[in-house]
């Protein structure tokens, strides 16, 4: 097949490629400029394009279907101001043209990397895309080249390829049962039409490798703590990407498994899994939130508890499952925002630790109001979209009669909202000790808009969902058994 | 014959457990890539000719060359010193790898199963564990690599249990196999050597809350 009849998706991986390339070997800043917009055009027509092409397989292996699109439609919501900070980001820093190169070619490659795994119709297509979220993801949290971020890097490297591994066992046990079955492919849609005749035992190995796999990606219990650490040492343009589609990626990985699974007998203890994996994460954040003095590494581990609650939903099944869908999305609009603002709190304190800063209203009135704002929208209090999400969450574990698991989680989101109350409040309104107040740098407000943009995404979605989001989101969980 | 190889790659799981000098641990592991050679090549002989040269070069160039020449090039280059430095005694590695094993028997002995060739899954299970304990239990950021190379060991042996029916999978494994070593290697010898002078796990434990 030839680059010419490739349609869409060639055209756009070919693109990406290219692009990377160039920004890797360009060292003139507008021409880096030049580049970056053109990306973001490229997958604004593909995303634009997929939507309209919905279900229509390309290439063998990628078929656009409702998660695929609704994801790939937050990748290309979420990359503009993911690309704007980063400019903003490598300009204060006075950044040589060399890194700023790799870093841009990297975040082009992690970003059609992304696409290409949410699109992928094929269990080992998605893992090899999965494999290459890894490299271009490493060399950005690389991208500072101190001992701390070596140190991340490395941890980040060496836990995902041990995650991956942990995937490729579990989809050669996957193979096992398929061959048992007859059949010969690993086809989403041709495992989903077979899962009832499988060997029940070779696919709770399989489930239990994939789904320990992937939560390295999708940042929970067991696996999540390299995570962290990337999210932290991670330029903030980067972190942001980290906490929002990179992690759609790993619950792709496990949405698409679950799925092939919910006819077969072990649907029920696949759930009783992700109950304890999803409550042990919230579990966890909470434990950390209360005693983190590093305000990234707070909003890595607030990621930490909304994935968990995105489990919980999803196991406790009915309502629930829309509303993990939902608070999925709506967690990729609103984390970044933390994090694209923590890249100018930076610059002004020029530390992250919640000992060095305060008084940011008096500093920067418009990321404080930011702040203040994703502070409301992440904690989900009214009117955040992601209040009614988690309301539904909530109200899916009552129907499914938890109230046991119920209880604890609620009373975790307290001690949670209490702690990032805490030290937001603080940084926010308290004088900083020992600060030099006349080197603060005048930032620019209009920083805030693409901030205040996604936080109204967030507060506009979850309130007043148009139709076709909603279409789209039930499209996605059609396939569960009632 | 598949399984004198096998077992022999068994026994060499132990070796690793006594094994002293980081010279020790490069052998053993270039001796596993001589025997996956042999496992490969008898049984994969049916699959196409492109495919089965592919994997029989990924283990014997790969596997059993490429990787330990590197290893001994960072070992020297970086003047790591030569014992491995195991927190645990040589005595309780080798009970808890040969616990390892029997534990990997008797898992497989549950599966009530006439497609499955039991012996592929012990060893590779046991590899796996293995290598996660040799993980666990060394101090040397060098050897964390070396558990990692045991585990990618495994998972290959594994691979080829149902690599007649599906040679793609075989090739994705390969795939993985040269892109992480050759990533995780290649991180060693440019970046973490010339940083960290004493190259100790205690060195990578400064991200904490």
């Amino acid at each position: 097949m030839t680059l010419f009849n490739s349609g869409m998706m060639g055209y756009y991986l070919t693109g990406a490629l290219l692009i990377s390339i160039f920004l890797f070997f360009n060292r003139n800043k507008q021409v880096n400029y030049l580049l970056t917009v053109l990306f973001i055009a490229l997958q604004w027509v593909f995303t634009v394009y997929e939507y309209h092409h919905i279900n229509i397989t390309e290439l063998v292996y990628f078929t656009p279907d409702a998660l695929a699109i609704l994801f790939l439609i937050v990748l290309s919501i979420v990359c503009v101001p993911a690309m704007y900070h980063s400019h903003i980001y490598c300009n204060t820093k006075q950044e040589n043209p060399r890194n700023r190169g790799i870093y841009f070619a990297a975040t082009v490659v992690l970003l059609a990397a992304l696409s290409a795994a949410y699109l992928s119709n094929h269990i080992a297509i998605t893992w090899i895309f999965v494999e290459l979220t890894t490299l271009s993801a490493s060399a950005l949290i690389y991208h500072r080249r101190n001992i701390r971020s070596l140190e991340g890097t490395w941890k980040y490297i060496f836990v995902c390829s041990i995650s991956i591994t942990l995937v490729f066992i579990g989809i050669l046990f996957l193979s096992v049962a398929v061959q048992q079955s007859g059949g010969t492919d690993l086809f989403y849609k041709v495992l989903f039409e077979h899962a009832a005749g499988m060997n029940v035992f070779w696919l709770k190995l399989a489930f239990l490798f994939i789904f320990t796999g992937f939560t390295s990606k999708a940042a929970l219990v067991p696996m999540y703590t390299a995570g962290i650490d990337a999210k932290d040492k991670a330029p903030s343009p980067s972190g942001a990407l980290f906490s929002s589609v990179l992690m759609n990626v790993g619950f792709i990985g496990i949405f698409r498994f679950y799925e092939i699974i919910s006819p077969t007998a072990i649907f029920h203890w696949a759930n009783n899994i992700i109950l304890i994996s999803g409550f042990l994460s919230v579990f966890v954040a909470t434990v950390y939130m209360l005693r983190v003095k590093n305000l990234k590494r707070m909003f890595a581990y607030s990621s930490l508890e909304h994935m968990g609650l995105i489990m919980l939903g999803l196991a406790a099944g009915g309502i629930g499952r829309y509303a993990a869908i939902l608070h999925l999305v709506l967690h990729s609009f609103a984390k970044p925002v933390l994090f694209f603002q923590m890249g100018q709190v930076y610059r002004i304190y020029k530390s992250k630790s919640i000992y060095d800063v305060g008084n940011y209203f008096k500093y920067n009135p418009g990321g404080a109001m930011v702040l203040l704002l994703a502070f409301f929208v992440v904690t989900a209090m009214p009117p955040s979209g992601m209040f009614v999400s988690e309301f539904y969450i909530f109200r899916s574990l009552f129907e499914a009669d938890k109230f046991g698991l119920l209880i604890a989680v609620l009373l975790l989101l307290t001690l949670i909202i209490w702690s990032f109350a805490k030290n937001i409040f603080k940084m926010l309104f308290i004088k900083p000790v020992n600060f030099n107040e006349e080197q603060v740098p005048k930032l620019n407000p209009y920083e805030n808009i693409s901030q205040y943009i996604l936080l109204a995404l967030v507060i506009y979605l979850g309130l007043n969902p148009p139709a076709a989001f909603v279409n789209l989101i039930n499209d996605v969980i059609s396939n569960l058994p009632k | 014959m598949t399984n004198i190889l096998l077992i022999t790659f068994t026994i060499s799981l132990i070796y690793l457990g006594v094994a002293n000098r980081l010279s020790s641990y490069v052998s053993a592991l270039a001796f596993q890539g001589i025997i996956l050679f042999g496992v490969a090549f008898i049984e994969l002989i049916e699959i196409n000719w492109v495919n089965l040269v592919f994997v029989l070069l990924e283990t014997i160039v790969f596997k059993t060359f490429v990787i330990p020449y590197f290893l001994n090039y960072i070992i020297q280059k970086n003047n790591i010193t030569r014992e491995a430095e195991p927190f645990l005694p040589d005595f309780v590695s080798v009970v808890l790898i040969t616990v390892i094993i029997l534990g990997s028997f008797m898992l497989s002995n549950t599966i009530n199963d006439p497609h499955l060739r039991k012996i592929f899954f012990v060893v590779a299970l046991s590899a796996l564990f293995t290598g996660l304990y040799i993980i666990v239990t060394r101090r040397k950021i060098i050897t964390h690599v070396m558990g990692f190379l045991v585990i990618e060991n495994g998972v290959f042996v594994l691979s080829i249990a149902v690599g007649n029916e599906m040679p793609m999978l075989v090739n994705i494994g390969i795939l993985l196999d040269i892109f992480a070593s050759v990533f995780l290697l290649g991180i060693f010898v440019n970046k973490i050597g010339d940083v960290m002078k004493e190259q100790d796990v205690e060195q990578l434990s400064n991200l904490k809350d």
